[in-house]
């Protein structure tokens, strides 16, 4: 995973509540390929007119937020299904950091195991944000600081942001889950040792 | 001190305190599909690691196989090419594998319980956000993303905070033509699609324990639409004459000891959830979805709501938006909506039980001319009693395809898909924008509200129906 240090960048406004998963990347984009190239794929059911070119309505094709690397989103972001997908398809399109009030709790933990921090922000904060970011035609920059846990505003004013200890030093320093958890093999295999005495139905009926 | 049944599931499988609110929580079963399981067996490999218990991971296909009658494994090509990655990592990991077309292969949450791979009391784990639907025989069961799926498959363990509990209280007996579909539909409607966020919850109340197996299935598989991971419905008596001698559950002494683990694990009549939710069954009446979110949802008796009456300025855009992708006039009623498919399938709702209340509904009429309906069994097993009992053919007389099993139009991930501007009543759990094919407009409902739209080509009170 890549290490996640400070994202700085005009914040693109996208703020409608339940943006759901199916939304950000489509099934279809998902049978049969790999985890890159998606970006071009991303919100694609909004983002292109039927004649494949871009809607000059959907806010992301609007010049000053094409390379944004920070989205403001609304409520219940990334509801729905569970495909990492919808995190690798917002990396794709050059996001790094999507700030909403709430999001849906499996995309919120797929984020954190991509390097994509997403920070929750009371709504009317998020709107300053927006605000100031239009006011300056995407001209002034947002930074999201996760070692200080700050979000700098376009007008300069620090708003904080509280993430859980355990996911920031994952991503500020590009842990791997896998060998950490490995680390405890032993104790793994001595629960389930003493799990199977304690409930030898939950193993003895699936052995072959 | 009293608990409730998700912390008598969840604190056992503590298998280290990870500080700061972690703990690593042991994972009993694993269940794989073809959209992600080959792809994570292979990946997990790959980065140097055997799969931890394979004897505790069993794979199925469904999400991207074709439903069609007589269909192989290379009717949708794009999916064979998963399949096959599904097949070979399976059987370089020892992973057991319900292939197309053989006793056991279903949609996962089908399956699963079906075959006893999921019981009460376990850990369960699925690359699928409708794992919460396993909670309907008493596990603790949750979705979880790709890179969670690698972490399971290479440790047999997750890294995970506890959520908080929730618990929706159904009480009171169902008035007529409401089912465990419109239970549910009718508790995202007034609690919204974000209740549940961050919650486990479980599903309890005199109208829960009424249900059967398939019902609790049906009523935990929506949780996810309101946010929540994990639903659950406390095992019982109805539970353990369900899963009693099904395939993977324990057998013999064995069980006896299950039994006992089993009848302590519902919540303390004195435990203490975060929220506590009541709804009076009385309050229900069949629903049906007119928006592109769950919550989104109707009495079939009523009208489309009018974006001027919103609450707010962004609700109010929210249903604009609605609106004009389902393309529906503010004001006017629901019922009399011109539709033009019918889906009655998924691992919402597509067991024996649902199959058998829209087979009631169709018996002796015809569907509507211009409607396309299918359905599409959730196993091989639903498929084969179905067939046993004649509801085959109460679908096929009435106009139905009879169709092969897997997710199929829930979620057009296997080459089908309703086409774009075409109205379709499903019975699955997603109305999202293009979930059913690109531009398609989905409401959801029960079988047997779908029943009687396939028939009156409309959107139609089943209760006008009675079989």
């Amino acid at each position: 995973m890549d290490k996640f240090t400070t994202v700085s960048g005009p914040a693109a406004p996208m703020l409608g509540a339940n943006i759901d998963t199916d939304v950000i990347i489509p099934i279809q984009r998902l049978v049969g390929t790999g985890r890159t190239g998606l970006g071009p794929y991303a919100f694609e059911r909004m983002r292109y007119a039927k004649d494949g070119s871009d809607n000059p309505d959907f806010v992301l094709n609007r010049p000053q937020y094409r390379d944004s690397p920070i989205l403001l989103a609304g409520a219940n972001f990334g509801c729905g299904s569970s495909r990492e997908g919808a995190v690798w398809a917002l990396m794709g399109m050059g996001f790094r950091a999507v700030i909403a009030p709430s999001f849906g709790d499996i995309f919120f933990n797929n984020c954190f195991q991509n390097g994509l921090l997403p920070v929750r922000l009371p709504e009317d904060a998020i709107r300053r944000i927006a605000d100031e970011t239009e006011a300056a035609q995407g001209a002034r920059h947002t930074v999201v600081d996760l070692a200080r846990q700050v979000v700098v505003t376009p007008d300069g004013a620090e708003i904080p942001f509280s993430v859980d200890a355990r996911k920031r030093d994952a991503l500020l320093e590009g842990l791997d889950d896998i060998a950490l958890t490995l680390k405890r093999k032993d104790e793994i295999i001595a629960w389930q040792a003493a799990d199977r005495a304690r409930r030898p139905w939950a193993w003895e009926s699936v052995e072959r | 001190m009293p608990a409730t049944m998700f912390d008598k599931i969840w604190d056992p499988h503590v298998v280290a305190d990870l500080g700061g609110g972690w703990s690593l929580l042991h994972c009993d079963r694993v269940l794989v599909h073809d959209l992600s399981g080959g792809r994570a067996l292979q990946e997990v490999g790959e980065a140097g690691h055997p799969v931890a218990r394979p004897d505790l991971v069993f794979a199925t296909p469904d999400h991207a196989v074709s439903s069609a009658p007589g269909r192989t494994s290379e009717t949708f090509p794009t999916g064979a090419r998963l399949l096959a990655g599904l097949r070979k990592r399976a059987a370089e990991t020892g992973v057991r594998l319900f292939d197309l077309g053989q006793d056991g292969n279903g949609i996962v949450h089908v399956m699963g319980p079906e075959l006893g791979i999921v019981l009460p009391g376990t850990v369960l784990v699925c690359g699928d956000s409708h794992t919460c639907t396993n909670g309907g025989v008493g596990s603790l069961a949750f979705g979880i993303g790709a890179s969670e799926l690698r972490h399971v498959l290479a440790t047999q363990t997750l890294p995970q905070r506890k959520p908080r509990t929730m618990r929706i209280r159904f009480e009171g007996t169902p008035p007529p033509g409401v089912t465990p579909k419109d239970m549910i539909l009718a508790a995202i409607g007034r609690f919204g699609a974000a209740a549940g966020t961050g919650y486990a919850v479980e599903y309890a109340g005199s109208a829960v324990r009424a249900l059967s197996v398939e019902g609790r299935l049906t009523l935990c598989n929506l949780s996810i639409e309101m946010g929540a991971k994990v639903g659950m419905v406390a095992p019982d008596e109805t539970t353990f004459a369900w899963l009693h001698g099904r395939d993977f559950a324990p057998k013999g002494a064995t069980w006896d000891a299950a039994l006992a683990d089993w009848r302590a694990l519902p919540s303390d009549d004195d435990a203490v959830f975060d929220r506590d939710l009541l709804i009076d069954m009385r309050d229900i009446a069949p629903q049906i979805t007119w928006g592109t979110s769950p919550e989104q949802v109707l009495p079939v008796t009523g009208r489309v709501p009018d974006p001027a009456d919103a609450p707010d300025a962004e609700k109010r855009g929210a249903w604009e938006a609605a609106l004009a992708y389902m393309g529906l006039t503010p004001g006017a009623p629901i019922e009399g909506t011109k539709v033009d498919w019918v889906f009655i399938g998924s691992c919402t709702n597509s067991r024996i039980e649902d199959l058998r209340a829209a087979a009631a509904v169709l018996r002796g009429r015809r569907v509507a001319p211009h409607v396309t309906a299918w359905v599409v069994p959730g196993s091989e097993r639903v498929k084969h009693a179905a067939e046993a009992e004649g509801l085959h053919t109460a679908f096929l007389d009435a106009g139905f395809e009879w169709r092969e099993p897997g997710c199929a139009l829930c979620v057009a991930a296997n080459g089908e898909a309703v086409p774009p501007g075409a109205r379709c009543v499903s019975t699955s759990n997603r109305n999202f924008v293009g979930r059913q094919g690109t531009g398609a407009r989905t409401h959801l409902a029960s079988p047997a509200m779908a029943a009687a739209a396939a028939l009156a080509g409309a959107i139609a009170d089943v209760r006008s129906f009675a079989a």
